[in-house]
Order: C-alpha cells, then structure tokens, then sequence
C-alpha cells in the first residue's frame, strides 16, 4: 500500500518539528542557542533561496537585508521605551523593506553576474555606510540593547527564556517556511520558476517578467530581515560585521551545500556548514576554514545539486 | 572670487592626483587580470585578490631572506602565477560549461581557504615590505616619495609589456582569437583549455605582483584582498566587463576621484565615491562608461 | 541504388544520435568519405547537416555512435586536437576573428608546431594567389570585410590547417553568383591537391556538379545515398527531400 506523498511530506514535517520543539529541554545550553542560531541562519538562507533557487537570480546582497532587519530591530529596542517585540519587527522589517526596494530596482535592469556583482557592492555600500555612521549605527562596535519580553498586547509579558526563545524562532521560522512553501506552489511561485528556467520566452508568452523579479526581491528581502530582527533579539547587538558581504556569500554557500530550490535545503545546508565549522574549529583550532572551505569546493565540483538536491522534485510537487 | 580661488588646496590637489595615478594604476593591474580572466573564460574570479594578497606575503618572505626586492617581485609574480595555473586546472576546468555561479562559487571557496591559509602561515599581525630606495622629490613644500612614481611606472610598464605582447607573437593572437570565438578557435586547432590555464596564470602573476609593488604603501595582512577585490569589481563593472582599455580607464577615473575625495572626508568613507560611480554607471550606461555606447 | 562506399574511408561516423537538451537531433546518421573524395550533404533547414558536421569536428560530443578519422575512433576527442589531425572546418555564418586582421586570421592556422617558415610562405602565397583580395586587405580587421571576402577568408583559414578532410557548411549563401563560381573552383583545386571534402549546400546544382557522391537528409537521418552522376536536379528524389 502506497501512501500519498503529501502524506509522507507531513509525516516528515511534523516529526522535525516534534524534534525541533523538544530539543532544548534536552540539550545543554550551548547547543540550545547553536541550533536557534541554525534555525536564524536557515531562514536567512531560505530567503535567498527564492531569489537563487526559484527565479534563477543570484544574490550575494542578503548581508544587507540581514544587517538592516538587524539595525532596525536595534533602533526600535533602542529607541522606544520599554522594548517592544513587535516594534522591532515591525522596523525591522520596514529597514529591509527599503533596501530591498532599492537592489530591486536595479535587478530589473542587470542580469547574472552583472546582477550578482553589483549586489555584493550593494552590501559593501551598507556596511561602509554603517561603518562611518557612528554617531546612528555605533560605527565599528555597533549597538547593545536589552532583549525585549515576550508580549501580546493586552494579555502577557515574560521575560524570554532561553527555551521560550527557542520556541519563539522555531515558531517564526516554521510560519515563514510554511508561507514560502505556499507561494512557491502557487501560480506566482510557478511563474518565477518559469523566469529561471526561460526568461526570454517567460516574457515572450506575455508576463511581465519586471514585477516578478521585484516582487521576488522584496519578498526575499523581508524574510531576510526577519531573520536580522530574530538574531538581533536573539544576541541583544546589531553589528557591521554582519552585513560585511563575506556574510552574503556564506548565504550562498548554505544554499548550494543544502541543494537550491528546496527552500528547506538551505535550512539543511545552514546546519551542515555550521556544525562543520564547529567540529572542525574543535580539532584544527585555527584556521578551520580552510578544510571547511576545501570540502565546499569539492562540493560544488562534485556535488553541485546539494545534499538535499536529489529531494527537489518531491519538495516542489 | 579671488578668495574662492585662493580657497582651493592647490598643492593637497596636486599630491592627490598623484596618490590617484599611483593607486590608480596599481588598480588596473589587478583589475586588468581580472577583465582578462573574464573575457577569456566568463569566470568571475572572487580569488583574485587574495592572488594579490599572497603575492605580497611571498614578496615578504623572499625579502626577508634575500634583502633583495626586485628578486621578491619576481619569485612573487612566478609563484604566484604557477598557483594560479595550479587552481584553475584543479577546480576551474572541471567546471566548464556548468552555469557561471558554480564558478563565482568555487572562486569564493578559494579565497575562503587562501585567507585562512595566509593567517595560519602568518598571524594576525600586519608585515611590511621596505621599499627598495627611500628618497623623496619635493613639491611644493611637501615631500613626495620616489619610490610611489616607481610603482605607478612599474605598472604602466607591466600593462604596457603585456599588451604587446597580445598584438605581437602566436600567444597573444591564440588569447586573443579565444576571447572573441572559443569554439572557432578550438576548430583551428588552437588548445584552448591551455590557454584558459596560461590567462588565468597571467591574471593570477600580475595580481601577485601588485601585491609586491603595493607592499610598501600599506601592511600586509590577510585580509588586505578584500577591499582590492571590490574596487576591483567595481572598475571591471565601470570599465565595461571584458574591455581591458577600459578597466585601465576606470581605475584611474575612480582612484583619482577617490583620492580627490580624501582631501575632504576620510578615506573610509571616500569609497563611496566609488559606489556612487557604479550606480550612476548602472543607471545611465550600464555597458560600461569607458566603452562605446553599442548601436 | 547506394553506390559503393570507400572500403577504407578518410572520415566514417556510424548511428550517430545528438541531443540539444531534450530535442532528438540525429537519429542515427551514418556516412563516410573517401580520401580526397568529395561528397555532397543536401537537405532542408534544420535536418541536422551542420550538426553532422560539428559532431564529426568534435565541437558537439554524441550520445549515441562513433566518429572515425582513417578507421580510428575519434569521438570525444576534443576539436583543436582534430584540428591537428587534418580536420578543417568552415562553418555556416563563416565566423572569421572579427577583431583580428586578416594575416591574424590565417596565422591562426598557420602558427604550428612543425611548420617551416618556407612552408608557411608557400601557403600564404597559395591562398593569396586563390584569394588576391585577402592579400590587398592583410592588415585590415576581418569583421571589415564583406560578406564574400569573409567567407574567402574562412576558407583560406581553413587551407591553413593542411587538413586532409574539409568540412563546408554551406560555403555559397549569401553569395553573388560570380563569387559562387569562385567557390566551385576552389573545391575543385583542393579536390585536384587531394583534399577530401565534405560539402553540405542548399545549392543542388553546385552539390551535384561538384561532388562523387552525395547524401540527402531529412528530420536527422540520411535518407537517401547516391553517386552524383546519377542524380539530376530535376529528379523526384531531390524535389521529395528538398522540394525543390
């Protein structure tokens, strides 16, 4: 007897969440934080992989969605007293909002490598401007600020714990992987893959190929701001460093190790390459990068689909 | 109006259309292996300026234990170029013909693992490199180094050599042949594969040398790649991608700007000159400032 | 009737299959010619004769079937190592080096290993004295050239090589008539030298006027093999496959 895919998928789904939701009871609290901080850089990496895996546009400025998500959340818990959970979403998402608008505009106009290009130094922009900006953006030491409570209006307010906070991103990054999931499946998802495959004739059957790609941008950009807010909340400082484009590529790395066009192989690949850093950080103490960095070499010669490559076509049915 | 003109730092003008053509041209010799590399086999080479990087740290060591500079600028360059030769059969060849971000992709990789190589090797502390001769001219009442003109001329002189070299001898018409045509020149029998090897060897040694010549300006440290290699995207980009003439146009155009804007701000924040060039290049001539407008 | 093809022939490819991404290209073409031969490829657009042609020249890789030079497998091999082995080729839009003068061009053949400087001027002043054209605008930039001059050049190229097989992808659109009969000289000069050559055209009276024998193809397959001398232009065969 065969069970229907959506069935197995859900019987997936369900049992990595049931995992996800009990693992900080059980883990000491170093690895509780690695796998929230996994769970953030997934959906930093999800995001990216509607623009790289489904409409075929690769990015490397998602340092600067992740940064602006961040500085937002900052100015929100820095600026309005007391800190305010939704607040810093909301500016959070406002920041990345813009400049998503702003690399938008340009994607209509470039395409590969010329777009990929110019993303990147789109992402240096930002991180010179917030750089030299000390007076708004604390220049080279950033911001510190204090973790909001977790609040719904009117009815609670407590203070995160760990575990909560946990759950909390855990919750974030299900609902924006549902999402994602559902507009990927959707006629709109459909019309952006059909950009990937086939730009030309995409345009030459009659879409208006322009806002696809602007909206695909900004879609990813929030997303990616999203994450910036969670790791804000998470680690209580906003810093340059993390829209500095090596963050960018490391995104894209997590991506292609993961397998593109899966939206949960990014999430995978984010996983895979952090805890390799971190095995590898315990045995080669310094400069682990370097065996990391061979075998991602070795994974894009040998292994371009990614690990969970070989599951697209079931993840997209 | 005799105030204004009076107002105008003549002498800070001219040290800093100095300081341009020098940066500038160190700029074109990395930025010309890279517009090469480009034009040649359609990767973007995100190694380049770690190439640049280890060229330097080469150049440190050979210093170090030979006292001499120019021989430093040698072994760098030759090293170098192997290296290069070396990385591009072993990860680059395998990727041809697969969708160009695999190759950004395995660049990236690249410049990861030589980074971190460089820091293992060498540390976190910046070297330096001496200058082979120390002496300044004066202008003005300021003191300016000889030893700056040396490299600006060094460069013209690299980039010049190497341009004769494409319009002279079979080399330089088989690089050129391949550049324009890959396919047709494999049908006459040109070994295209080798030459993707030796350009890419070439860009790789004139990085690698850049590295030597700037060496002295700056310290030497890991990282200092990273800020060469955007510059450098940005001249490529601005220049028009594959137009050698153009990213030398480019790089002087933008170094001179750069510098004229340091008068005024710091120098971290100058670089914006440069992004503020790009985009106005994006949104008016995207195919490049310096190349002719395609009908 | 199929005439007897060569016993030990020059070029062979046998039960070729292309694909372009998921389009079923050759559907098992096989043909041969023989040293200094000269055989005709005629059909429609799109059947697949340039295909054949950059197959044989190792600029497209099979997925099905073998090409051999003088008996010996060569698919797979790359093209510039063919090109070394005596393959010479002239594709359909000519392709010169646009940016490279015309002497550049030529040299891009002529500049190999084993070539005598005696050697190489004797070349140069054989395809000049085919070509005196070439030889006025030596110094020029190919993509200055007109239509005619390009594809002259094409082929003077081609000659650089010393092939023993050329392979001609339709050498005459495009052309003026007095430039036509220009080309159905130079095929008849390399034939007299020896050379082999495999001539794919649109232009039937040409095709068979010029070659020993020649293949129709139609939808990726050699349908059709006949001696030249059998054929007329007029004939059923040629209007089925060619409508014309």
């Amino acid at each position: 007897m065969m069970k229907r895919p959506a069935t197995v998928y859900w019987i997936g789904f369900c049992a990595i969440e049931a995992l996800l939701i009990v693992a900080p009871l059980v883990l000491p609290e170093f690895w509780r934080r690695f796998l929230t901080e996994i769970l953030i850089w997934g959906l930093l990496a999800m995001s990216s992989d509607i623009l790289i895996g489904y409409t075929g546009m690769v990015s490397f400025g998602h340092s600067a969605f992740f940064g602006l998500g961040m500085y937002g959340a900052a100015a929100a818990l820095l600026m309005v007293r007391p800190p305010n959970l939704w607040l810093a979403i909301a500016y959070g998402l406002i920041g990345s909002a813009g400049v998503a608008l702003f690399v938008a505009y340009f994607s209509t106009r470039l395409r590969d490598i010329y777009f990929a290009i110019t993303t990147l130094i789109f992402s240096q922009i930002f991180y010179v401007i917030i750089f030299t900006w000390t007076e708004v953006t604390g220049g080279e030491n950033g911001l510190s600020f204090r973790r909001p409570a977790l609040s719904i209006p009117w009815l609670f307010s407590t203070p995160f714990t760990s575990e909560t906070l946990h759950w909390f991103v855990l919750a974030v990054v299900t609902a924006s992987y549902l999402v994602l999931r559902r507009i990927t499946r959707s006629p709109f998802g459909m019309v952006l893959q059909s950009i990937r495959e086939n730009e030309p004739r995409t345009r030459a059957i009659g879409y208006a190929v322009e806002r696809y790609k602007i909206v695909a941008v900004m879609l990813s950009g929030l997303f990616a701001g999203l994450a910036g807010v969670l790791y804000a909340v998470q680690n209580r400082f906003a810093a340059p460093d993390f829209v500095y484009f090596l963050v960018s590529g490391e995104t894209v790395i997590f991506n292609v190790i993961g397998g593109i066009g899966t939206l949960v192989g990014p999430i995978v690949g984010a996983a895979f390459f952090l805890l390799l850093r971190e095995a590898f950080s315990r045995f080669f103490t310094e400069y682990y990068l370097i065996p990391v960095g061979i075998i991602f070499i070795a994974m894009v010669i040998f292994m371009p689909q990614g690990l969970l490559g070989f599951m697209r076509r079931w993840l997209n049915r | 109006m005799l105030e204004l003109l009076d107002a105008i730092p003549y002498d800070q003008i001219l040290i800093q259309t100095l300081n341009g053509i020098v940066t500038g041209m160190i700029l074109a010799l990395i930025a010309s292996g890279l517009t090469l590399i480009f034009g040649i086999m359609d990767v973007v080479n995100f190694a380049h300026g770690e190439l640049f990087m280890l060229g330097a740290y080469i150049g440190v060591v050979v210093l170090a234990t030979s006292g001499s500079f120019w021989l430093a600028l040698l072994i760098a360059t030759l090293v170098v170029a192997l290296l290069g030769a070396a990385l591009q059969i072993t990860t680059l060849r395998p990727l041809l013909g697969r969708d160009p971000l695999t190759t950004i992709l395995a660049t990236f990789g690249i410049s990861l693992v030589l980074q971190n190589y460089a820091l293992w090797q060498f540390g976190p502390v910046a070297r330096k490199i001496q200058e082979p001769f120390t002496g300044h001219f004066t202008l003005f009442y300021l003191e300016y180094p000889f030893y700056r003109l040396l490299i600006a001329a060094l460069s013209a002189a690299i980039i010049g050599g190497f341009w004769l070299f494409l319009k002279h001898g079979t080399f330089g018409i088989w690089i050129r042949a391949t550049t324009q045509d890959r396919v047709m020149a494999q049908a006459m029998g040109i070994p295209v594969p080798w030459v993707h090897t030796a350009v890419f060897a070439i860009g790789a040694g004139m990085a690698a040398a850049s590295g030597v010549l700037f060496g002295p300006l700056v310290g030497v440290n890991h990282a200092m790649g990273l800020d060469w290699i955007l510059k450098a995207f940005i001249v490529v980009v601005v220049g028009g991608m594959g137009s050698l003439g153009g990213s030398i146009a480019a790089s002087i155009f933008i170094s001179l700007l750069e510098a004229y804007a340091s008068i005024w701000v710091s120098p971290a924040q100058a670089v914006i000159v440069s992004f503020v060039v790009l985009i106005l290049t994006l949104l008016f001539r995207p195919t490049g400032l310096f190349v002719p407008t395609p009908k | 009737m199929s005439p007897d093809a060569p016993v030990e022939p020059l070029v062979a490819v046998e039960d070729l299959h292309t694909y372009y991404g998921k389009s079923h290209i050759l559907h098992g073409v096989s043909l041969c010619v023989g040293k200094g031969e000269v055989v005709g490829l005629l059909g429609r657009n799109g059947v697949g004769k340039s295909t054949t042609l950059k197959t044989i020249m190792g600029l497209i890789h099979p997925d099905r079937g073998k090409v051999l030079l003088d008996g010996t497998p060569i698919t797979g091999l790359p093209a510039h190592k063919l090109a070394r082995r005596g393959i010479g080729y002239v594709p359909e839009d000519r392709r010169i080096f646009r940016l490279l003068t015309v002497m550049e061009n030529l040299r891009t053949g002529l500049d190999r290993h084993g070539v005598t400087d005696a050697r190489k001027r004797e070349l140069l002043d054989k395809v000049f004295a085919f070509f005196p054209v070439l030889a006025e605008r030596r110094n020029q930039a190919g993509g200055t050239l007109s239509g005619g001059e390009q594809q002259m050049l094409a082929i003077a190229r081609a000659i650089m090589l010393e092939p023993r097989i050329i392979l001609l992808d339709e050498p005459t659109e495009g052309l003026m008539p007095r430039m036509v009969s220009q080309i159905r000289e130079i095929i008849a000069v390399l034939n007299r030298e020896g050379v082999a050559i495999l001539l794919v055209e649109q232009n039937v009276p040409l095709t068979l006027e010029a070659s020993q024998r020649v293949y129709i193809m139609e939808k990726g397959a050699v349908r059709h093999h006949a001696a030249a001398a059998e054929l007329k232009v007029g004939d059923a065969v040629i209007h089925q496959y060619l409508g014309v």
